[in-house]
């Protein structure tokens, strides 16, 4: 029971602030063809911009986040326009380091208005819900698993019901087919960057839920989540929420005493599983495990 | 008038030119093929006439107007569609899906065109929620053919369709290319397998070093003893 | 006097750091300049450099491992080979990657040596940093200890910057281009790329330790903070980019005048008001991220670009208009 309590239930939860964050690395670098090195600081500030719509409405979290995905979607869009979008017919390495300073500038950003503290959205120790006597589940982690299969399910029903969503897997899929065929990019990245910059916002407030604020937060992700989209195929959403849920939970059952009383992998390298699992990935199966079958 | 009536065109890849001037003539409704050796400029001319390759000079009309160097998206409103060479299919979205892509920039009601095209291809409409990833190279044509159909074109612009498929399977292409023209809609395609080709041409135009050399029924170049040892192979 | 002394003092610690970044730009223009490689891990070598030299050299003291007391050149020195030998094993592993997979991998080997730093007290001293680390010229009197110093890097900055010039009008060094360039046509020109990328990347990663180990010895001081991606990797980036990649000259440039840049507007924040101090402290760090993004957009080739023209791109213009 404590490998469910104290391993499972934790790794699921990080899974699935993985997966949210995964997706929009790989919707991105789908249509837009580059890593995207600000998503972590994108997944900053969504917590942030909720933090502030808390205070702002008194508002719970889970309601605020409508406002903070908007405000994040908004804000990527701008960056998009500002910082990315000049280099579209450049080598993608240089919007690569345009991305490195935007990640430079939100984290500064976040910094300068509200603070480098820890913050918290509430406080209050919250007791975790016991099942069955042993089972046992915390109500913030309960809310981060629905939410996220909420959010998900929502994606799934864009991409593949929408005629935008369809354009958007076939930008994806074949770029210069998907001009001949009239599919406009402006608009279809535009939306690249709604999906991918909300589910990042969504991420950043689980996280925020799970741990706390802090503007270093999302940065700290980032090589978890660029792990996930590798494991999952770049450029395939529906594998980089397989690789999300993959790495936290590889993450979380790494500490997981297995063969004596000590962890498998001490508990302070934990993002070291998460970039073991990549590095491995990238030289022997860079087109991600689930080739051929990104979508279904 | 003819539909697309192409004059002195010069087109190439930055400051290389590979079309010299090329004047070519397509009536409403005719099959014509491109022949010509390897580097002759055929896949170069198809993509200039849709806009894909930088024109340098000379004029392009089609259905009356100018579209010398117009951008896809208009050259399907105005009904031209192309179908690549390679790349030519979406493999991770259904057929389905993949038809529907084709229609993205019009309009119209999406049902009766579908229904169209599994109507020439029944075989998509039992494979339609299948991903075409999956498909095999002759079935792949197939939805590339109905993708481009799917705006209602007048014409048809296709490069080498036939590329890298069986015998067995290439004369099915073809099979499937005249039941397309016999729909009424024009075609212009550019071929390596100029025999094959020219036997179900209505006209064929033999291009060489950037330039159009003969212009000709498919029977006529079949039969044209000088053609057919310099471009025909003997 | 006593300002005029102030303001010397100041002058030769800010040339001192901007040189100590040069040696860094030299070695990451090996990589990203010449070779076209994105390292976004400089500060994984950096660390590697600085704390090996600190850990030779720094004194014996009883009932702890870090200290050797070992010479400064003895430290040195080994910087610059665990830093190619860490610079060769990331290099085999990464270098055939393409370039974002590139970067997310060497900032990954960053990251992990960062809390390998951070959790191997008994190697690293944890996040307290190694201290008492030996520095030259300490005999020497007042400023003319800063000034020595000074002229340790500054000649180092030299001879890196002639060994590089020879390097990269060699035919090594042309090799080099054609690769970046044009990786297709060099392989089909028979040039052995792997093998090219490997040397390039483990030269820079040696000239990357070697600014490690002057760091330490410049402050006396090494610890986790010092390998922060945003004081290294990041900073370094924009000083090569400003200065103009594929120039040594600019490589060198660039880090003058952006520590100088950096340290000035530090200046600058330290007038403000207390509770207004540490906002402007990461303003700072705001505006060097938009600084980055206009010279990207504005002198995408830096202040002082390449000399041997890159072939056109007409083609690619052309493909935007068609």
């Amino acid at each position: 029971m404590g490998l469910i309590n104290l391993y499972l239930i934790p790794g699921i939860v990080l899974g699935s602030i993985y997966a949210l964050g995964a997706v929009g690395l790989s919707l991105i670098y789908g249509v837009l063809r580059f890593g995207h090195f600000a998503h972590g600081d994108v997944m900053t500030f969504g917590a942030y911009a909720t933090l502030s719509a808390v205070t702002l409405f008194g508002l719970s979290p889970l309601a605020a986040l409508p406002i903070a995905m908007l405000a994040t979607a908004l804000l990527a869009i701008l960056i998009d326009r500002l910082f990315y979008r000049p280099f579209r017919d450049h080598p993608t390495i240089i919007v690569v380091i345009a991305s490195f300073g935007v990640a430079l500038m939100l984290r500064s950003l976040v910094e300068i208005f509200w603070g480098a503290d820890d913050r918290t959205y509430e406080t209050g120790i919250r007791r975790p819900v016991a099942f069955f006597d042993t089972f046992m589940i915390a109500p913030r982690h309960i809310a981060i698993i629905v939410a996220a299969v909420v959010l998900v399910t929502v994606l799934h029903f864009f991409l593949t019901r929408t005629r935008l969503g369809k354009a958007m897997r076939a930008v994806s899929d074949q770029p210069s087919l998907a001009r001949v065929c009239g599919i406009d990019l402006d608009t279809v990245s535009l939306w690249t960057w709604v999906f991918g910059a909300g589910l990042a916002a969504a991420a950043g407030l689980f996280l925020a839920i799970d741990t706390q604020l802090n503007p270093n937060m999302g940065w700290n992700l980032l090589l978890p989540l660029f792990a996930a989209a590798i494991l999952g195929g770049i450029g395939k959403p529906y594998g980089a929420i397989a690789g999300g849920l993959v790495i936290g939970l590889a993450e979380e059952l790494s500490s997981f005493p297995l063969f004596s009383d000590r962890p498998l992998v001490p508990p302070d390298y934990k993002t070291g599983v998460a970039f073991a699992i990549m590095v491995a990935m990238l030289l022997w199966r860079p087109q991600g495990l689930f080739r051929g079958r990104s979508f279904e | 008038m003819s539909l697309l009536e192409i004059e002195e065109l010069r087109a190439g890849y930055g400051d290389t030119e590979i079309l010299h001037g090329v004047n070519i003539k397509v009536e409403a409704g005719e099959l014509s093929v491109i022949i010509g050796p390897n580097g002759a400029g055929k896949s170069t001319l198809i993509k200039a006439i849709f806009g894909i390759v930088a024109t340098h000079g000379g004029r392009v009309r089609f259905a009356g107007g100018d579209i010398t160097g117009a951008p896809p998206e208009k050259l399907v409103s105005m009904g031209l569609a192309y179908v690549p060479q390679e790349r030519n299919v979406f493999p991770t979205l259904t057929v389905a899906e993949n038809l529907e892509m084709g229609a993205f920039s019009v309009r119209e009601p999406l049902v009766p065109m579908l229904e169209a095209q599994y109507a020439l291809f029944p075989e998509l409409e039992r494979r339609r929620r299948q991903l075409v990833g999956e498909l095999s190279g002759g079935q792949r044509q197939m939805v590339a053919l109905a993708r481009a159909l799917m705006t209602g074109p007048k014409l048809l612009l296709l490069d080498e369709p036939t590329a890298g498929l069986s015998p067995k399977v290439m004369a099915e292409v073809f099979g499937h290319i005249r039941a397309i023209n016999g729909t009424g809609i024009g075609v212009l395609m550019v071929e390596q397998n100029a025999r094959l080709a020219l036997e179900i041409a209505d006209r064929g135009h033999v291009l060489a070093a950037g330039r159009n050399r003969y212009s000709g029924t498919g029977a006529d170049l079949l039969a044209n003893r000088q053609m057919a040892e310099a471009f025909l192979g003997g | 006097m006593n300002a005029l002394v102030g303001y010397g003092e100041y002058a030769v610690s800010l040339l001192t750091i901007g040189g100590i970044y040069a040696v860094m730009a030299l070695g990451l223009n090996l990589q990203w300049g010449y070779g076209g490689l994105f390292n976004a891990g400089v500060s994984g070598f950096f660390a590697v450099g600085a704390y090996a030299s600190a850990i030779l050299t720094a004194p014996v003291t009883p009932g702890h491992f870090v200290g050797f007391g070992l010479p400064i050149i003895v430290g040195i020195v080994s910087a610059m080979l665990l830093s190619a030998v860490v610079g060769w094993f990331v290099g085999r592993i990464c270098l055939r990657l393409q370039s974002d997979y590139l970067a997310m991998a060497t900032i990954g080997i960053a990251e992990i040596l960062r809390l390998v730093i951070d959790n191997e007290i008994w190697l690293t001293n944890g996040s307290r940093g190694i201290v008492a680390i030996p520095r030259p010229f300490e005999d020497l009197p007042g400023i003319w200890r800063d000034f020595a110093y000074l002229g340790l890097v500054a000649a180092v900055v030299a001879a890196l910057y002639i060994a590089l010039e020879l390097l990269a009008r060699s035919p090594w060094g042309r090799v080099m281009r054609a690769i970046r360039d044009n990786e297709a046509a060099a392989a089909a020109f028979g040039k052995d790329v792997a093998s090219f990328r490997l040397q390039a990347f483990v030269l820079g990663s040696m000239a990357m330790g070697l600014s490690g180990a002057l760091t330490a010895h410049a402050f006396k001081f090494i610890g986790p903070d010092a390998t922060l991606p945003l004081i290294t990797t990041f900073l370094v980036w924009v000083m090569l980019i400003a200065g103009g990649s594929a120039n040594n000259r600019g490589a060198i440039l660039g880090p003058i005048l952006i520590w100088t840049l950096w340290s000035a507007t530090e200046l600058l924040t330290g007038t403000l008001p207390p509770e207004w101090q540490i906002r402007g402290s990461y303003l700072r760090v705001f505006l060097i991220g938009l600084l980055l993004q206009v010279v990207l957009q504005r002198f995408p080739r830096g202040l002082l670009p390449e000399r041997p023209p890159r072939p056109p791109q007409a083609e690619r213009v052309d493909a935007k208009e068609g």
